[in-house]
């Protein structure tokens, strides 16, 4: 077993990213994700890894881009609005077919809002969020170990489907101290076979002929027949993400469960406290965290919804985003209730005990 | 037989997609011969902008990426870093590199980016239909300019390369013409000098070629070339603005 530190999840999700392999990084600051560019600026050298402060957001995700198409394992990190200024490039990754891992430690909005934790950018990180047919992976961390390890597994999935992979954190992950304990650094050997993994496609030293290559990194079809064709593909793509890469915990599901509670990355911490006091009360409460929020857990959601529930309670600290595909997933069965909290503030376990005893009153 | 002439083997097979009279093919073979004789083909890889040469990728014989708007010195960056045994180039207009790429294009000199950077200006954007450049001249008539550029309600044409010269870092900077056979044999030597500079790793290069657009102008290949050289040649001056291999040579 490895040591285990006291990290902040900015941090800590950096060092993961370096031991995962993550060759290059560019990054802009802002808060409350500075940590995590800081980290890279002192650490990236030292691991004969390539850290460049960019002049803006859309500059970073754009060498994001270009340090992908040469098939290297690049990230870049941001939160709320830099996000937002880097969706133009993200679209270009998914249509490029580019792998690239983007951390977003989100924020209060819109526009600047606040730096208090949020989870505000879910449509936008479950929606593609920039222009054009395109959905990018997104993975919900909820405690600083958990955020370290998805820097890992954002990689892999980027480099298996060749797609942007977005974890979407929030400020209250990053600035949080948990212990934590990493895997081992990739060895030389495996970093070389990192960097051979992508030679077919990206751009690359040439043979002599007749050996000579000339792959294009691209996104623009201007033939509309062919472009039909690429986004169909695309759109295959995602269909194989949706039956291989669903992931979510489930928290004391059983079939005697009277409420059941969907809650991700931070807010599904105080739904666990809150669930946890309610059972011990006698109630028997269960809970749904989904870890991917693209591609979403439908299934198991709808799974989750026992026979004895009487209704699904969906908590978030937003006005109300994942309710939606908690409402699909559920598809009528029981109703679906909301409680949220906006401005980067936090509901407390109180409350969500509260609004989960509440809806125990009326499903009586 | 002797060959005497042929195509590079830096230029694909296909035909260019310029409309008649248009001096990117130009600078496209420019390139291409020189690289050729540089010998740098099989370790170069490029970007290609938007904007007329937004199909430069399919154009150049080796590894290519297709940059959005602008980015192309991002990308540029990225792929640099990424594989700094490799040499890379940007090949950009005016409305890409002057206008919605400022930042790109000035943060990449001031880094002193190891790559060379291709500037076609021809004072307008031609893909879209012939709308007013960063670049435009004074009084021009473009069609969102159709009264002639209003200095005094939008400003200036900017110079990119006395812009540029303004930094610290860049090792390389000339604005070349393409406007007659003998400029044209000038402009080689620039691009080729920058491109021995890429590959001897000296650090940012910069070449701006003064070019035209004879679809948008709404004139001929020759008038565009006399136009050209009486409108923007005085306001683009001809010169090399930084050189800082020259006391070796």
């Amino acid at each position: 077993m490895a040591e285990k530190v006291l990290m902040k999840g900015n941090e800590a999700v950096a060092e993961a990213a370096i031991r995962a392999g993550c060759r290059l990084y560019f990054a802009y600051p802002i808060t409350p994700q500075s940590e995590l560019i800081e980290y890279m600026a002192r650490m990236m050298p030292k691991a004969n890894g390539v850290f460049v402060q960019a002049e803006s957001e859309i500059a970073a995700i754009n060498m994001v881009y270009g340090a992908s198409g040469c098939g290297r394992r690049a990230m870049t990190s941001s939160s709320s609005p830099g996000i937002a200024l880097k969706q133009e490039g993200i679209s270009y990754l998914a249509g490029a077919n580019l792998p690239a891992v983007i951390i977003n430690v989100q924020r209060g909005g819109p526009g600047l809002g606040d730096i208090q934790p949020a989870q505000g950018d879910y449509f936008q990180a479950t929606r593609g969020g920039g222009n054009g047919d395109y959905y990018t992976m997104a993975l919900a961390p909820s405690t600083v170990q958990e955020f370290a390890d998805m820097a890992a597994l954002a990689f892999d999935l980027a480099d298996k489907y060749r797609n942007p992979v977005i974890i979407l954190a929030d400020g209250l992950l990053g600035q949080m101290m948990e212990p934590v304990e990493f895997q081992p650094a990739k060895t030389e050997a495996e970093l070389k076979e990192l960097d051979n993994q992508h030679l077919d496609w990206c751009c690359c030293p040439n043979e002599d002929e007749p050996n000579h290559h000339h792959h294009e990194i691209n996104s623009l079809e201007i033939d509309p027949v062919v472009l039909e064709q690429h986004v169909i593909k695309l759109g295959e793509k995602y269909d194989k993400i949706t039956a291989n890469e669903q992931r979510w915990e489930d928290y004391n599901i059983n079939k005697d469960n009277e409420i059941l509670v969907v809650a991700f990355g931070t807010a599904s911490r105080i739904c666990k406290s809150a669930v946890d006091e309610l059972n011990d009360a006698g109630h028997n409460i269960g809970l749904v965290r989904p870890i991917t929020v693209w591609p979403y857990p439908y299934d198991a959601v709808f799974k989750a919804v026992g026979p004895k529930v009487k209704k699904v309670v969906v908590f978030e600290l937003n006005l109300g985003q994942m309710v939606q595909d908690v409402k699909i997933a559920v598809n009528g069965k029981v109703p679906v209730d909301f409680m949220g909290k906006v401005g980067g503030i936090l509901f407390s376990t109180d409350e969500v005990k509260a609004k989960i005893e509440e809806s125990l009153e009326e499903a009586k | 037989m002797q060959v005497i002439a042929t195509r590079p083997n830096t230029l694909t097979d296909l035909n260019f997609t310029y409309c008649p009279g248009c001096l990117h093919g130009v600078a496209h073979r420019l390139i291409a011969e020189s690289i050729d004789e540089l010998g740098m083909r099989n370790q170069m890889m490029g970007v290609a902008p938007v904007g007329c040469s937004v199909f430069a990728y399919k154009f150049f014989n080796f590894d290519m990426q297709e940059a959005a708007h602008g980015r192309a010195p991002a990308l540029a960056t990225g792929m640099k870093r990424a594989r700094p045994d490799m040499n890379v180039f940007t090949y950009q207009g005016d409305g890409d590199l002057a206008a919605i790429g400022t930042a790109e294009i000035v943060h990449a000199a001031n880094r002193g980016e190891h790559f060379t950077v291709f500037f076609v200006n021809n004072a307008i954007y031609g893909m879209t239909g012939g709308q007013m450049a960063p670049t435009t001249l004074p009084d021009m008539k473009t069609t969102t300019s159709p009264y002639g550029r209003d200095v005094d309600d939008i400003g200036y044409p900017i110079r990119v390369c006395e812009l540029l010269n303004t930094l610290q870092a860049p090792y390389f900077i000339e604005r070349v013409s393409l406007l007659s056979p003998a400029e044209i044999m000038k402009a080689k030597k620039a691009v080729k000098k920058a491109l021995t500079y890429n590959k001897e790793e000296r650090g940012f290069t910069f070449i701006e070629f003064i070019s035209t657009c004879p679809t948008n102008w709404g004139l001929d290949a020759i008038e565009s070339r006399d136009w050209a050289r009486e409108k923007m040649l005085p306001f683009f001056k001809i010169q090399n603005f930084r050189d800082n291999g020259k006391e070796e040579a």
